[in-house]
């Protein structure tokens, strides 16, 4: 297993961070942008253990299981919040529409 | 014992003014007016009790609270009972008791009534704090108070914008005199170092500035000129209204001021003189006036002005005494008049107009008797009218001072007597012009019926020695005011006596049923007289209008130009940052990213 230096993993975890971030601002489809926030988190992760693996701390893969269950529930939040509002009868995941109050 | 009940004397009205005005309407008419009539009630029951224990000479003293005390100054509320305080507590709780019982009667069909009793009671309360005061800036809270529920009362049916216009321009006028009593009572406290008016009266500073400045709050509020021009509009309010605040209480009050504050004005024989020149200059003037007005409400009105112009001539003359004497009698009487005409409006469907009334005796017998007793008092015809004894007290009171000031008295009572018949031969005599319609109901006559006996019999408590000894009041008032002055030759008394009966006979003359005519006298001179002698078109061009135009020039000055930028930077900066809440949550999202790598930046620059 060939090592990579934490350098090279922030970099990695910053190009992941921005594609998220470009994601949930670009995209209109709010199941879309849910995937895109779980990408973001995914990069907070990845720099966590990049940065526990840098110091030899065990606090990195804590925060990564943290993260890890942290992405679970704001997914099913989510996922509970676009189901709601279906069964109100909104028609579409459009996310720029959802300022029009009562669907 | 007499201590609790007098605080109750005032406790009463004021929690039923409480539970009436905090009960906003949802009160059924019947419970207002029990509530509002039996509380008044139950304080002429104690104020008659407390005035039987009480005529001894000594006075009660109730400390209530010590109000503030600071360096060289202190002041405490307390209530005190002495003779001239109990004259005017009998005379407010059993007149305004009467008046509220009439009230009932004369507002049943209102929808505010409880507001109107809530009012009237707050009312009663404020002139009885006015009365007991023994400390002047408690005076002046009684003071202030009588003059708030005037104005709510004036502008009772605030419907109409002329009530509420009345109601304003009497607000205004007194405060103009309430301004002056305050830096009189200002002026006082730094001379005396006390307001409490015991010690101010047992070495009165002779400051004819403060006695000036107290005399022009005293005049705005019992309607005298120059500051006369409210009273005639102030009739905009409910009959009842003007019977209680602005014929028998409120506007005695300045008199009551005046003799309360008697050793102060005595020791300036500047003041005495204007006070006296004042209640002789008013009294002719809204005597004049009187004689030519057509509504009958407006003709009681100056006649108030007129009579009130007695007692300050009495003051002015050193006649304490008889000032209180007529304020008493006035009181009842005037109540009285008022009533009965207030009766009158109700039959002839709110008409005020005394030319299309006409022909009312036989329609209305027991109204007409009412008002014929009260006219009889009001023109004081003698031996068997009150007016006629408080009067005669006047007159002699003038004559000690100034032959002159009793010239004049005695034109101004054959002007009552003139004005006064020249009504009744108007409104209860001659043909019918229109047809009075229901009757006038238990609640409404039982009060004309007993202020119609005190009228005529009421004045017996004090006569000249001329016709009996007997002088209830004037002893009763000795430990203030002293003894009264000898009495003048007895062609005082028979001139005095005859005056009136000419006065009846002028009327007679000039509008008895036949030859009268069914117009008002349109010259000039009449003209001038029913609008108040052109006061109100000098104040309006004088004061009114410049103040206005001020005003409007003032209104777009600096300092109001930098409010309004204030405001509409505010009003700019709200609607842009109003504009970033979009509900859009990808923009959201975007601001956030952007704060975000703004931070970094600003945390990675240096």
């Amino acid at each position: 297993m060939s090592t990579t230096s934490p350098a090279q993993a922030l970099l990695l975890a910053a190009v992941l961070f921005a594609t998220g971030m470009l994601g949930v601002l670009a995209r209109r489809n709010l199941l879309l942008m849910l995937m895109s926030i779980e990408i973001m988190l995914n990069a907070a992760a990845l720099a966590f253990i990049a940065a526990g693996a840098r110091w030899h701390a065990p606090q990195g893969q804590v925060m990564f299981l943290m993260i890890l269950s942290l992405a679970a529930a704001e997914a099913a939040i989510g996922l509970a919040i676009i189901l709601r509002l279906h069964a109100a009868g909104r028609p579409t995941l459009d996310a720029d529409t959802g300022n029009r109050l009562k669907g | 014992m007499d201590a609790l009940f007098l605080k109750l004397i005032v406790a009463f009205p004021l929690l039923a003014a409480a539970i009436l005005l905090l009960s906003a309407g949802r009160m059924p008419a019947r419970a207002t007016c029990v509530i509002g009539t039996g509380s008044v009630g139950l304080s002429a029951l104690m104020a008659a009790r407390v005035a039987t224990h009480a005529t001894s000479p000594a006075s009660l003293h109730v400390p209530l609270w010590s109000w503030m005390r600071v360096e060289g100054f202190s002041t405490r509320i307390a209530f005190t009972l002495d003779p001239l305080s109990l004259v005017m507590m009998l005379v407010v709780t059993f007149v305004g008791f009467l008046i509220l019982l009439y009230a009932c009667g004369y507002m049943r069909d209102d929808p505010d009534i409880a507001r109107f009793f809530g009012y009237m009671t707050l009312f009663v309360a404020a002139m009885l704090v006015l009365v007991f005061s023994s400390d002047l800036l408690s005076l002046y809270i009684g003071w202030e108070g009588v003059g708030i529920c005037s104005y709510l009362l004036i502008g009772f049916w605030h419907i109409d914008s002329a009530n509420v216009a009345a109601a304003r321009k009497a607000f205004i006028v007194t405060r103009i005199g309430d301004a002056a009593m305050l830096c009189g009572l200002l002026l006082l406290a730094t001379r005396a170092g006390t307001l409490e008016i015991a010690p101010l009266l047992a070495a009165p500073p002779a400051s004819a500035t403060a006695a000036f400045l107290l005399l022009g709050g005293a005049v705005a509020k019992s309607a005298q000129a120059p500051l006369q021009t409210w009273l005639p509009d102030a009739m905009a309010g409910p009959t009842p209204v003007s019977a209680l605040i602005h014929a028998a209480t409120m506007v005695t009050a300045g008199v009551y001021l005046i003799a309360r504050l008697h050793p102060l004005f005595a020791a300036v024989p500047a003041a005495m003189a204007t006070v006296a020149l004042i209640g002789l200059v008013t009294l002719l003037l809204a005597a004049g006036s009187a004689l030519v007005q057509t509504d009958i409400k407006r003709i009681l009105a100056y006649s108030t002005m007129s009579q009130i112009g007695y007692m300050f001539l009495a003051l002015g003359a050193g006649a304490w005494q008889a000032a209180i004497f007529h304020l008493v009698t006035h009181a009842v009487f005037k109540a009285l008049l008022f009533m009965a005409a207030g009766a009158v409006i109700l039959r002839v469907h709110h008409r005020q107009d005394i030319y299309q009334m006409g022909g009312l005796a036989r329609a209305m017998p027991g109204v007409f008797a009412a008002f014929l007793a009260g006219a009889a008092a009001l023109a004081g015809l003698p031996l068997l009218t009150a007016g006629f004894y408080s009067k005669e007290m006047i007159l002699q009171g003038a004559w000690h001072a100034n032959p002159l000031l009793w010239a004049g008295a005695l034109l101004g009572a054959l002007a009552t007597a003139v004005y006064i018949f020249r009504c009744i031969f108007i409104v209860f005599f001659g043909p019918r012009h229109t047809d009075p319609t229901g009757r006038t109901g238990a609640t409404m006559a039982l009060p004309l019926l007993c202020l119609g006996i005190l009228a005529l019999v009421g004045g017996w408590i004090d006569m000249p020695d001329a016709i009996a000894p007997v002088h209830l009041l004037s002893r009763l008032l000795s430990p203030l005011f002293g003894a009264p002055t000898a009495e003048g030759p007895s062609w005082l008394l028979w001139t005095g006596s005859l005056v009136p009966l000419a006065g009846v006979g002028l009327a007679w003359l000039l509008w008895r049923p036949r030859i009268r005519a069914f117009t008002p006298p349109e010259d000039a001179v009449a003209r001038l007289a029913r609008t108040g002698w052109g006061f109100d078109t000098l104040y309006d061009t004088l004061v009114v209008r410049p103040f206005v135009a001020l005003g409007r020039l003032n209104q777009t000055d600096i300092c109001d130009r930098l409010s309004d930028a204030t405001a509409a930077t505010a009003r700019a900066g709200g609607r842009m940052l109003g504009r970033m809440q979009s509900g859009q949550v990808r923009r959201y999202a975007g601001w956030i990213a952007a704060g975000t790598i703004a931070a970094l930046c600003l945390g990675a620059w240096p």
